[in-house]
């Protein structure tokens, strides 16, 4: 053991050192060049297997600008949408998570607002109880209002949720990291955390009825009609019909969120 | 000119970590990653792909075409098979495997149509204890061809409790319409054709100036007088027994 060995380029008494230190880096520096494009390929397949059915057939998402009209005057409180809201999304059956509820509004002759919405009116509302008369009360549907300008899609840290071209708001179940700032931010406590998936989830306004052709499955099952959907500009559709005939309001207009549900007949109560 | 070995040493460096960046950025960034946006527009495709759960009532109506005639005929027109049916897309994949539940109890119907004063005047509502009680739903009323609720004659029907303080106060003997005017149109759409109140003072004073007709015990009262500013019911309220 002295220092020349180290010099040598094949020690013959050193079988444990086959090369010598420079060619070692050498080698393996060659073969990782070589070995990426591998890797790569390798890391790309199951990305590649994964890729979903493309889009429906003759469906062009910049054609569209979906959005939803409820009519106060119209809701009875009955829930079905509810209860279709979480059929048709595998949303929880518990009472903490909803992509949409109706709250129901008692207005008392005091004047006191007391506003409550039991398993968020999944199995309808018992009559309501207050100390004096009732000076009104109504019911309020509430779902994600699909911002034009959102807030959840702005502090998203990942780019997991975003605005489509046809202007519905979405969650990347595979991509969202689970960090609830998008929760903390919707002024209107649309979003929630999938107590299975860890992940953000919310109203999708049933985008995978939406490229087929069909409603949302609240606005199917709404049995009187309070809940209207269609295109928000210059197309011939219910919800443009409903937005003419009606006086329609936003929720939160302050928030500058240019929400695309639009509600008519809207108490001054509702917050 | 000859490039400085220090120079090329760091050169090699700094290519070294941009080959590494660039490798690293691929492996990391999701591929569909900025097509469309600050997203992967690949989850797009797989959100719509998510399988739907209830079929649409174009699809039930395929097949079921006489109960949708009879639907769309009758009062239950707007209300979608699978709002009473269940999401069906199971039953249109494998309609002899799979059937549709139908609710025959009284549980269900009352969801709609139990009275609560949250609901909508005019929407028809019974009171499920009182009304024929432990009598499934479906003995009387045809689910897919509700009989029309006949439109009540009486004001009561809608306004109970109006009527009910009516009834205890001073005005006990007075029919609606000698104040109201109800257009006909105002039972078809309640809010949006209302009926008509009194908007001059002389019309109370028909009972209610010196020397009018009408029972001695109506206070009289002088209408140039008694604030003459205001319509009377704007302080006396007629329905109220309280009223003065």
């Amino acid at each position: 053991m002295s220092g020349d060995q180290a010099d040598s380029s094949a020690p013959p008494d050193a079988p444990w050192l086959p090369v010598d230190r420079r060619r070692f880096v050498e080698e393996a520096l060659k073969a990782c060049a070589a070995g990426c494009p591998l890797i790569l390929a390798v890391m790309r397949l199951p990305a590649a297997a994964a890729q979903g059915p493309a889009e429906e057939a003759g469906y062009d998402p910049t054609e569209h600008l979906y959005g939803m009209g409820i009519d106060i005057q119209r809701c009875i409180g009955c829930g079905r949408c509810v209860a279709a809201c979480k059929a048709e999304n595998d949303v929880p059956l518990d009472g903490y998570h909803f992509n949409t509820w109706v709250e129901r509004y008692v207005i008392d002759d005091n004047g006191e607002v007391a506003v409550d919405s039991p398993n968020g009116g999944f199995e309808g509302f018992p009559p309501p109880v207050t100390e004096t008369e009732i000076r009104r009360t109504f019911f309020v549907p509430k779902l994600c209002n699909h911002c034009a300008n959102p807030p959840c899609v702005q502090v998203c840290p990942v780019g997991a949720t975003f605005s489509t071209p046809d202007g519905v708001v979405l969650v990347d179940e595979q991509y969202c990291i689970g960090c609830r700032y998008c929760i903390q931010a919707c002024p209107y406590g649309a979003r929630w955390f999938h107590p299975a998936k860890h992940v953000a989830a919310k109203c999708t306004l049933c985008y995978h009825r939406l490229v087929k052709g069909l409603v949302p499955a609240c606005v199917e099952v709404c049995p009187t009609g309070a809940r209207i959907f269609g295109e928000v500009e210059h197309r011939p559709t219910p919800l443009a019909r409903f937005m003419r005939m009606n006086e329609v309001q936003v929720l939160k207009p302050h928030l500058n969120t240019r929400p695309k549900v639009y509600y008519a007949n809207l108490d001054g109560e509702v917050r | 000119m000859k490039v400085p070995q220090q120079v090329a040493r760091l050169g090699v460096v700094f290519a070294a970590a941009i080959a590494a960046l660039l490798v690293a950025r691929s492996l990391l960034v999701p591929e569909t990653f900025g097509e469309l946006g600050h997203y992967r527009a690949a989850a797009i495709d797989s959100i719509a792909a998510h399988p739907k759960k209830y079929a649409g009532h174009q699809e039930c109506a395929a097949c079921h075409d006489d109960l949708a005639a009879k639907r769309a005929a009758g009062n239950h027109r707007g209300v979608a098979c699978e709002v009473c049916h269940g999401p069906e897309q199971a039953h249109v994949d494998a309609p002899l495997d799979v059937k549709p539940p139908a609710p025959r109890d009284r549980g269900f119907c009352p969801l709609c149509h139990a009275y609560n004063p949250s609901r909508p005047t005019g929407f028809p509502q019974i009171d499920p204890v009182a009304h024929n009680p432990l009598k499934p739903c479906i003995t009387c009323h045809d689910p897919h061809a509700p009989v029309p609720p006949a439109v009540p004659e009486e004001c009561s029907a809608c306004h109970g409790q109006i009527a009910r303080q009516k009834a205890l106060s001073h005005h006990a003997n007075l029919p609606c319409v000698t104040c109201h005017q109800a257009p006909q149109q105002h039972k078809v759409s309640p809010r949006t054709v209302r009926p008509a109140k009194p908007l001059e003072r002389a019309f109370c004073g028909r009972c209610h100036v010196e020397g009018a007709r009408g029972p001695a015990e109506a206070p009289r009262i002088d209408l140039e007088e008694h604030n003459p500013r205001y319509l009377c019911w704007q302080c006396h309220y007629p329905h109220d027994p309280k009223t003065q």
